[in-house]
């Protein structure tokens, strides 16, 4: 019982303390200003698009990770500067390569990614119909004549008596 | 009944042979993929490739750490093989290599040129009185001005750099003794200057 007071108090204290003192550094997308409207929008879904390196699994939109936070910065300052989502890309791609993008282009190094999938569906289909087509045309195999006089000698005994396996 | 035919015989075993073959394909696909995925476990996802290698390196200006008043640009990679090197005093890995940057420089003629990383200036110094000072010069990126150039997005990153100003390599996380002999340091005696 004392165990689980300790242990309730304990985790009471640590949630106490992420209250107050979590993540001071966390980060919220009004501290950037845009005086058009819609420039919000689009920055916010720019940096929806692009990766973070750090957290991998992470977009720049959603990492508290500090290298997100420059980059951000620097997507800010160049959309301010009234550059292109494409040219704001294409910086990063120049610097951070492919893996900035959570869509990767279609070139060369990326055909099995993009189109393995259908690959895999496609050879998967033709296996499956050669399959099931072969098995249609199999002949149902014919009884034997023994087995066709067991056959007629089990419905004559109208199934009263059973017969036992041998 | 005395004896099997000889042709049929043969078509039999023939056919129980190729049934055989046929069995062994979902095994064999089997094994195909558990080699492709074991050797994807291998892979860490975390180095991610940097697109800058065997192009010139980003240009940079920046304050050297030591003297504010100093400046540091591209002109220090030129002439020499260099390992640009960014660390930071926050960042456990890059105490974990200092040793072994210590003795590359002391060993190697490779120059070896700090970048020091979102980091400030008296916990960088510092940690270089306490551990020894491996760099020709640090240059001093607390905002992470270059370094976004540079594509660096942990510390710590190794580059090595040849005499023209071009990165060669691109190394992520610690360099240990392994990493130096096998991988960088053929890379560094491939793109020395042939003079020396």
């Amino acid at each position: 019982m004392i165990h689980r007071v300790r242990k309730l108090s304990l985790s009471l204290a640590l949630i106490a303390g992420t209250l107050a003192f979590g993540n001071p550094s966390a980060y919220t997308l009004e501290e950037f200003k845009f005086e058009q409207p819609g420039q919000h929008e689009a920055f916010r879904d720019l940096i929806a698009k692009l990766r973070c390196l750090v957290c991998q699994n992470e977009s720049l939109a959603g990492s508290q990770a500090g290298v997100a936070q420059d980059l951000r910065e620097e997507v800010y300052r160049m959309m301010l500067e009234g550059q292109s989502d494409e040219e704001i890309v294409t910086f990063l791609v120049d610097r951070y390569g492919d893996f900035v993008l959570y869509e990767p282009p279609i070139k060369p190094s990326t055909y099995i990614l993009w189109f393995g999938p259908f690959i895999f569906l496609g050879v998967g289909g033709y296996l499956l119909f050669r399959t099931l087509g072969r098995k249609k045309d199999e002949p149902e195999e014919d009884l034997t004549e023994a087995e066709r006089a067991r056959l007629q000698r089990l419905l004559a005994a109208g199934g009263d008596k059973q017969e036992t396996i041998k | 009944m005395t004896t099997i035919t000889p042709p049929s015989a043969t078509a039999a075993t023939k056919a129980a042979t190729k049934a055989k073959r046929r069995a062994l394909i979902p095994l064999a696909i089997f094994m195909a993929l558990a080699a492709l995925l074991f050797y994807g476990l291998q892979l860490d996802p975390r180095k991610v490739p940097s697109p800058l290698v065997n192009k010139p390196a980003p240009v940079f200006e920046l304050e050297s750490l030591d003297d504010p008043n100093r400046k540091v640009t591209n002109e220090i990679l030129m002439g020499k093989v260099s390992l640009v090197n960014v660390w930071a005093s926050w960042c456990p890995s890059c105490r974990q290599e200092h040793g072994e940057l210590m003795q590359i420089a002391r060993e190697n003629d490779v120059q070896v040129v700090g970048f020091n990383w979102k980091d400030t200036r008296p916990e960088a110094l510092e940690m270089l009185r306490r551990y020894g000072n491996p760099y020709v010069v640090s240059a001093y990126d607390p905002d992470n001005r270059y370094g976004l150039h540079w594509g660096v997005y942990g510390a710590p990153e190794t580059f090595v750099v040849d005499g023209e100003g071009i990165i060669r390599y691109k190394h992520i996380g610690p360099v240990d003794r392994n990493v130096w002999e096998t991988t960088i340091r053929p890379i560094v005696e491939q793109y020395r200057p042939q003079s020396s």
